[in-house]
């Protein structure tokens, strides 16, 4: 069918990405390097441990704040792994996982709770957390490429970006279901808005916002995982070494990795949910 | 001068309130204002003083603007317009770190589903208040524990919330508004959320710690029986407005209109009508110093067969019968002190009618009503104790 109208919204999209890329040079370059660093000392640190302490540390961690049988699950995953000889990219997606999550963590939580106390933030917040989520994550590559050059650096941006919005909605909506009359009390007692919002608001809000974060790092899994299209490595490289040389057994053994990495940091981090409610 | 004194507060809900007042003014009703303009008055030109120490009770059902009006004296709600007065200060127009303050140290509230901070143990939800104003942790801890004894909860001191029944945690309420020492309390519906039992026994014990600290409260409720029992003075609100105030006496025996008849017409009387509004002047009374022949006349004029002495100050003294007396005077004697009796029945005149049911039927004399002096105020016979209960004048 014929359009009513031609208009594409593309090319002012690649303009807007040009100009930002000709104006805000040394911005980017600034961002690069703190993840570059972030990325690689968390990287280099997983690695410099022999993996089979720090899967019995691993282990150990999911006994202390989940149960027994997600330490064993844990530990048998974990050397399943290892015994694939994906380790080393196993530990290339979690220092990637790691800082990419914390930052959206670290950027995420205050906007939750901006969101939570302005109802004008919170109506601009609401459509863009829209689009970050909903936009196909493959999109985000093509700028990030644009600004940041192939690599880990451009796949932790996507990721940050991509992984947020879960952990701002989340807490946003945490601090509003804390019960009014709660609230109030603290009020009538005479509450800074800092003191209601430190010993009050969050630590009721606690367990929607720990299930807000591990939402938000399951979704950096997954992203870290496409990323790898634009050369960020890890498992998701095995996964895609496993499609374009049509090697089906590769491809599936990054892909149960990616899995059992997943499942670990779910449970871990759904446990810490758990234990403060 | 009054602790607490609210002058012509009104709380409008709604995008333009300023819209309101002139239609107010020109005497639209609340359904009429809320057609035309979409706001809502929720108080509606509330005015009362309250004492230094008095249980002023604020009495509606629910939409009649008690909570709404409880919340404008701390100010959890804005008032739209009008005064809030705590010793003479205005709350209305106090700056940020003003209102803090008054908050901190003037008054603390006790809600009705008690609010508690359900992350924190007993002992810490009752410092809070001290905890926020930075006093020291071993400090506000004592003070925690000494108010969680007063409310009788020795022992729970590091339990969590949820861990206590209803009537506990509003006990933990209590305490909590407590440990700050404010001078006021407002409390809204701090019972109602409680079965009737552990209410009961919650408003005894209000009662019974209100004669220790003499506070100012502000109690929030819709139930009459409870205002009736607590307030020293009631006020009735409807539709945002005061429809009367004054004490449980005053609003059964006058009822200020039709509403106030009919709420007021199935509360039993017995325990709030007190023997000073239903005692009569002893008519026939004579005084020690009146020899038998003046108190016989005196029983034949009023056709009574015994007569209260008093002596000169009208204290009371006790009673003469009639045969008594004639014996008396048929043996020449003078003096009525020997066949005075004086174990008759007596009562204060703040008793409630109820608890003078069992003196009169025990006696066959009428109740004599006196003061703490033992002076004679009044005396009761059965059938005004009957006119009191129904509630019909003689």
């Amino acid at each position: 069918m014929e359009p009513l109208f031609v208009f594409h919204i593309g090319p002012a999209f690649d303009t807007f990405v040009n100009w930002l890329k000709d104006n805000f040079e040394p911005f980017f370059d600034a961002i690069k390097t703190i993840l570059d660093t972030g990325i690689t000392g968390i990287e280099s640190a997983l690695m410099f441990i022999p993996g089979i302490v720090l899967i019995i540390l691993f282990a150990l961690l999911a006994w202390k704040v989940a149960s027994k049988g997600v330490a064993i699950f844990t530990f048998l995953g974990l050397l399943l792994i290892n015994g694939m000889e994906l380790w080393p990219e196993t530990m290339e997606t979690l220092a990637l996982v790691i800082t990419s999550a914390l930052i959206a963590l670290i950027l995420g939580i205050p906007l939750g709770i901006l969101a939570s106390r302005n109802k004008t933030f919170d109506r601009i917040m609401r459509p863009v957390l829209d689009f970050m989520q909903t936009m196909p994550a493959f999109v985000y590559l093509i700028p990030a490429v644009l600004f940041f050059s192939l690599g880990k650096v451009p796949g932790a941006v996507a990721t940050i970006i991509f992984s947020m919005p879960p952990v701002v909605r989340l807490t946003n909506l945490a601090i509003r279901q804390v019960p009014t009359d709660v609230v109030e009390a603290a009020k009538s007692f005479g509450s800074t808005s800092n003191q209601m919002l430190f010993k009050v608001e969050l630590p009721i809000a606690l367990p929607t916002i720990l299930a807000g974060i591990n939402q938000t790092i399951m979704l950096a899994l997954s992203m870290v995982v496409i990323s790898a299209m634009i050369g960020s490595g890890g498992l998701g490289r095995m996964v895609l070494k496993g499609i374009q040389e049509y090697r089906i057994g590769l491809g599936f053994e990054g892909g149960v990795a990616v899995v059992i990495l997943a499942m670990v940091l779910d449970r871990i981090t759904q446990a810490l949910g758990d234990t403060s409610n | 001068m009054a602790k607490i004194e609210v002058n012509n507060v009104f709380k409008v809900f709604g995008s333009n309130p300023k819209k309101v007042f002139p239609l107010i003014e020109k005497g639209l009703s609340k359904e009429e204002i809320l057609e035309k303009t979409g706001n809502t008055i929720g108080v509606n030109d509330v005015s009362f003083k309250v004492n230094q120490g008095e249980m002023f009770v604020v009495m509606g059902l629910s939409g009649s603007g008690k909570s709404t009006l409880i919340r404008c004296l701390n100010r959890l709600i804005e008032p739209t317009k009008g005064d809030v007065l705590i010793d003479g200060e205005n709350v209305a127009t106090a700056d940020k770190e003003k209102l803090r303050e008054i908050r901190r140290k003037k008054m603390a509230m006790v809600f009705q589903n008690f609010a508690l901070f359900p992350h924190r143990t007993v002992a810490s939800n009752v410092e809070y208040g001290l905890e926020i104003q930075g006093v020291e942790p071993d400090k506000r801890k004592n003070k925690a524990y000494e108010a969680l004894d007063l409310v009788g909860l020795k022992g729970y001191e590091e339990s969590m919330p949820d861990e206590l029944s209803g009537g506990m945690q509003q006990r933990v309420g209590l305490a909590r508004a407590l440990a700050n020492d404010p001078d006021i309390l407002l409390m809204d519906e701090a019972f109602s959320a409680l079965d009737p039992l552990i209410r009961k026994e919650m408003q005894d014990e209000l009662l019974d710690l209100q004669d220790k600290m003499h506070k100012t409260i502000v109690f929030i409720t819709h139930d009459l029986d409870e205002a009736l029992k607590l307030g020293d003075r009631i006020v009735i609100m409807k539709d945002g407005a005061v429809v009367q105030i004054g004490t449980a006496e005053e609003i059964l025996t006058e009822p200020a209109d039709e509403y106030v008849r009919e709420f007021v017409q199935d509360v039993d009387r017995s325990k709030v009508v007190t023997a000073e509004s239903i005692m009569r002047k002893p008519d026939a009374l004579i005084s020690s110093k009146d020899g038998p022949r003046m108190a016989v006349r005196k029983m034949k004029e009023e056709e009574l067969s015994s007569v209260y002495v008093t002596d000169r100050h009208r204290k009371l003294k006790g009673v003469v019968r009639i045969e008594d007396t004639m014996e008396l005077i048929s043996d020449g004697k003078k003096s009525l002190d020997e066949i005075i009796i004086e174990d008759v029945p007596t009562t204060s005149p703040d008793t409630p009618i109820i608890d003078l049911l069992p003196k009169a039927k025990d006696s066959e004399y009428p109740i004599a009503v006196v003061d703490e002096n033992e002076k004679l105020l009044g005396i009761i016979v059965r059938a005004s104790i009957i006119l009191g209960i129904v509630g019909e004048e003689e």
